[in-house]
């Protein structure tokens, strides 16, 4: 059966003949192209010649077709960046000059400051500190009212600024707890034993066996000298306040023998030269308000 | 012994001790894994051609037996069912890693399990692995039954075959232990290149030659779509390869390219990936597949010249509207959006073709899963193929661009159209290999549609309010000229979204495994038949008036 050359036949569904070639089985039938396809096919082909004729598009030998609206990205980005940095230089004199406390007396200046904080606070300290500052082990909470180094608008520039432990910047705020039991200043019973008067001191329950009173002396001679004798920490030293139940690392038995023993010194990048001062500045009244400003 | 067979045995036992020295010299541990791995190739290559000397079997077997073409379905039986092996394998990968995005902690913080190695892995499987195995598979089958010729070469048509699986191998095994060369669809490091760009110009001979034996007058379009792929992928494959390896000991190597002309070829070579490999071959699988299985006529012979043509020299300019508003000139982002949008009946007139084609039997998609999984198939293609010029309109891209969206575009044609696609061609192939009436079970296929659109529908509705959602949240600004939201607001926003889109992977994965299970029976079972109810139904092939 050789169907090679057949002639083309019609067929009854379509109306359509067929050319007459068979493959495996498979005829193609000679239906003509889509009226409507051709024509938006046409189209496309006339829009992209306009949009040709505007817009850069060809390359020629030594440059390109240049458009007749005289398009380029870069100038209308260019533009724009310049509009928003207008608008931004327009709101903010009188932030460069004013201190955060002054911003946070004017509404106008506060409303700006406070808008321009959060955009920085989310691309720059939300990853470890939280979207609201809600912190995470070992990353300060900036909603409550414990503060570590201070939490009136001076300190917290100044924390910004220079960062926690920033090695090569003299004015990054710098306190070494030692670690108590790899130094071996504190055998174990000791450290188990103030440990526990540590939730003592924070109001916690401690385990009956506890040695409260061995507790109390290892504190005293080791610790008061920057938690102070009552445990209210010393802002100046950044030492906490061992007597609310806000802790950095966690007040479980676990947790505390962990900082005693191996000590923590968590540290922050000093933000001064990353971000501009304005910058710096609306960060401070930003999470001067997020809760326990001082 | 042929002379085919005696060169074969002596490039493999050249290859033997050359490669094992490069493993036992190389300080990439990953490297000497694929050297060895290569070595292995080679000496079984030559296990397996002597064994071919002595299995009594003529040395050249017949082109014809009775009158009738002898054709060679091994390396398509082969690649069929690697097909589904990979195809499950990236599926699952696909959803661990959307899964991932959900839920970080299943990083499970080991490198081999990272994010950032099982992407490349999840789409080299599907994309490579999965359809270049139905792409090789079809063709090799296609092109003889549209020849009436088998084959040409007789060693050659299983080297590509099984050299082909040897590349996803260790592509595969190289992005899991650190081998990339970091470019997206690209990412085989030096060796690997090479490897393919012999396997792939055998393919290209292995194709020429069986269409140079035709038996037929004419070459039927699905070829010409075939050859626009095997044509394509080779020139854009070594385009955007050319590097300079450290050492022969070294996996590493420097591309040729850099800069803003590294990223243009990136994305000439990206996006005709899409258009020769998951477009033009996977047109040329519905050109063969649909007119078979629904008894029909190809609607317009004139259509498939013109949509043929227009798209191959169309689509090759298009790549640079992956690169809007970045450092690549205006000039030519202007050429890529337009010819993108020129693109658009081009793409449209195969799925016109195809839909077409089922005139006068459109009462098959009631009884027959597997035509309407094909059908279906052409919908998401115009679907994703309007999409795609949409997107890149620079004025539409600038909000698009980066996001979700173009996951969810990208996961219509590839779910949509390339999968659907090929379960179709597979679930025809499977009882015409194997010689079976039909397949195990129809309700499976199904059962298979169903679940796997319904996933396809989750995944892709999620990515486009999720991409839309995170654009419109990067561009935000207030009032006062700062951006509303931060970075890590439009992450956490996107949470409900992603897990969605898991939910629909593991749909679109639980279908693929029914196919699998339908397809195992199909072959285990001979006797089990379950062909369409329309063959009781009257003819529907040719009336002559």
């Amino acid at each position: 059966m050789d169907q090679k050359h057949d002639a083309p036949q019609v067929d009854a569904v379509t109306g359509y003949s067929t050319t007459g070639h068979e493959w495996d089985g498979i005829r193609e039938l000679n239906a003509p192209l889509p009226r409507w396809w051709l024509g938006v096919f046409y189209a496309c082909i006339l829009w992209s010649i306009g949009y040709w004729i505007v817009y850069p598009a060809w390359p020629l030998l030594t440059d390109t077709t240049k458009g007749v609206i005289g398009y380029a990205s870069r100038s209308e980005i260019s533009v724009e960046m310049a509009q928003l940095k207008a608008q931004r230089a327009a709101q903010a004199t009188g932030m460069a000059d004013a201190t955060p406390a002054q911003i946070k007396a004017d509404p106008t200046l506060f409303q700006i400051a406070m808008a321009q904080g959060k955009a920085a606070f989310g691309d720059n300290c939300a990853a470890c500190h939280g979207v609201g500052g809600v912190g995470a082990k070992g990353y300060p909470n900036l909603n409550d009212d414990d503060w570590l180094w201070g939490g009136s608008p001076a300190a917290i520039q100044q924390t910004i600024r220079h960062g926690i432990r920033v090695a090569g910047d003299n004015d990054t705020r710098v306190s070494q707890m030692p670690a108590f039991g790899r130094d071996g200043v504190l055998k174990r019973e000791e450290t188990v034993a103030v440990a526990s008067h540590v939730r003592e001191l924070a109001g916690l329950p401690t385990e009956p066996k506890a040695d409260l009173v061995l507790g109390r002396k290892v504190f005293a001679d080791n610790c008061a000298a920057c938690h102070g004798a009552a445990g209210k920490g010393n802002q100046e030293l950044g030492a906490p306040n061992l007597t609310d139940a806000i802790s950095l690392y966690g007040m479980d038995m676990a947790s505390l023998t962990e900082t005693i023993a191996n000590s923590r010194n968590g540290v922050m990048p000093g933000w001064a030269g990353r971000l501009d001062e304005t910058t710096i500045k609306a960060l401070t009244v930003y999470v001067h308000s997020l809760g326990g400003g001082q | 012994m042929t002379v085919g067979e005696m060169i074969g045995m002596l490039i493999a036992g050249a290859c033997v001790l050359p490669l094992i020295l490069i493993g036992a010299l190389t300080e990439n541990s990953g490297y000497a894994f694929h050297a060895m791995l290569g070595a292995a190739a080679a000496a079984a290559s030559m296990i397996l051609i002597g064994n071919r000397c002595f299995d009594g079997s003529p040395a050249v077997p017949p082109q014809e037996i009775d009158g009738k073409p002898n054709y060679t379905m091994g390396p398509v039986k082969f690649a069929t069912v690697a097909a589904m092996v990979w195809g499950i394998a990236g599926f699952a990968v696909g959803l661990i890693i959307a899964l991932q995005l959900a839920f970080p902690g299943l990083n499970f913080d080991l490198p081999w399990t990272n994010f950032g190695r099982m992407r490349p892995l999840h789409t080299s499987a599907v994309v490579f692995a999965f359809g270049g195995n139905v792409l090789i598979g079809s063709s090799f089958y296609v092109v003889q039954r549209t020849c009436r010729a088998r084959l040409a070469g007789d060693l050659s048509p299983w080297f590509v075959v099984l050299g082909y699986n040897l590349f996803i191998l260790i592509a595969g095994t190289g992005y899991l232990l650190g081998i990339t060369q970091s470019k997206e669809y690209a990412e085989p490091e030096w060796y690997a290149d090479l490897w393919l760009t012999i396997v792939w110009v055998v393919y290209l001979l292995v194709f020429l030659g069986t269409l140079r034996k035709r038996t037929e007058p004419h070459i039927y379009v699905a070829n010409w779509f075939y050859l626009g792929f095997i044509l394509t992928i080779a020139v854009l494959h070594i385009g955007n390869n050319v590097a300079v390896p450290v050492s022969i000991l070294s996996p590493k190597s420097y591309g040729l390219w850099s800069g803003v002309q590294d990223a243009m070829f990136q994305w000439w070579y990206g996006h005709n990936a899409v258009g020769f490999f998951l477009t033009a071959g996977f047109l040329a699988i519905m050109y063969y597949f649909v007119p078979k299985r629904a008894e029909r006529p190809i609607y317009s012979y004139r259509l498939s010249i013109i949509h043929f043509w227009a798209l191959i020299f169309i689509y090759i300019w298009a790549g640079p509207h992956h690169l809007h508003y970045t450092a690549l000139p205006d000039w030519a982002q202007t050429l890529g959006m337009t010819f993108s949008i020129m693109l658009w009946m081009p793409s449209w007139g195969g799925m016109i073709n195809g839909i077409m084609t089922l005139s006068g039997a459109w009462d098959r998609l009631r009884t027959d899963p597997v035509l309407r999984m094909m059908v279906v198939s052409l919908a998401f293609y115009g679907m994703a193929t309007f999409e795609g010029p949409l997107m890149s309109i620079k004025a539409v891209n600038g909000l698009s661009h980066y996001t979700d969206w173009t996951i969810g575009h990208v996961h219509a044609g590839a779910l949509g159209w390339v999968a659907y696609i090929s379960f179709g061609a597979i679930y025809c192939l499977v009882p015409w290999l194997w010689n079976r009436k039909g397949l195990y079970s129809l309700r499976l296929v199904s059962w298979h549609f169903w679940v796997s659109t319904l996933g396809i529908v989750f995944y892709i509705t999620a990515m486009w309010v999720s991409g839309i959602l995170q654009g419109l949240m990067w561009r935000a600004y207030t009032s006062l000229g700062f951006l509303e939201y931060a970075f890590i607001e439009t992450v956490a926003a996107m949470h409900p979204f992603y897990v969605i889109r898991a939910l629909g992977g593991a749909l679109f994965l639980i279908g693929a495994l029914i196919m699998a299970f339908n397809l195992w029976m199909t072959v285990r079972c001979e006797e089990a038949v379950d062909t369409p109810q329309a063959h009781a139904l009257p003819p529907r092939q040719l009336a002559t008036a």
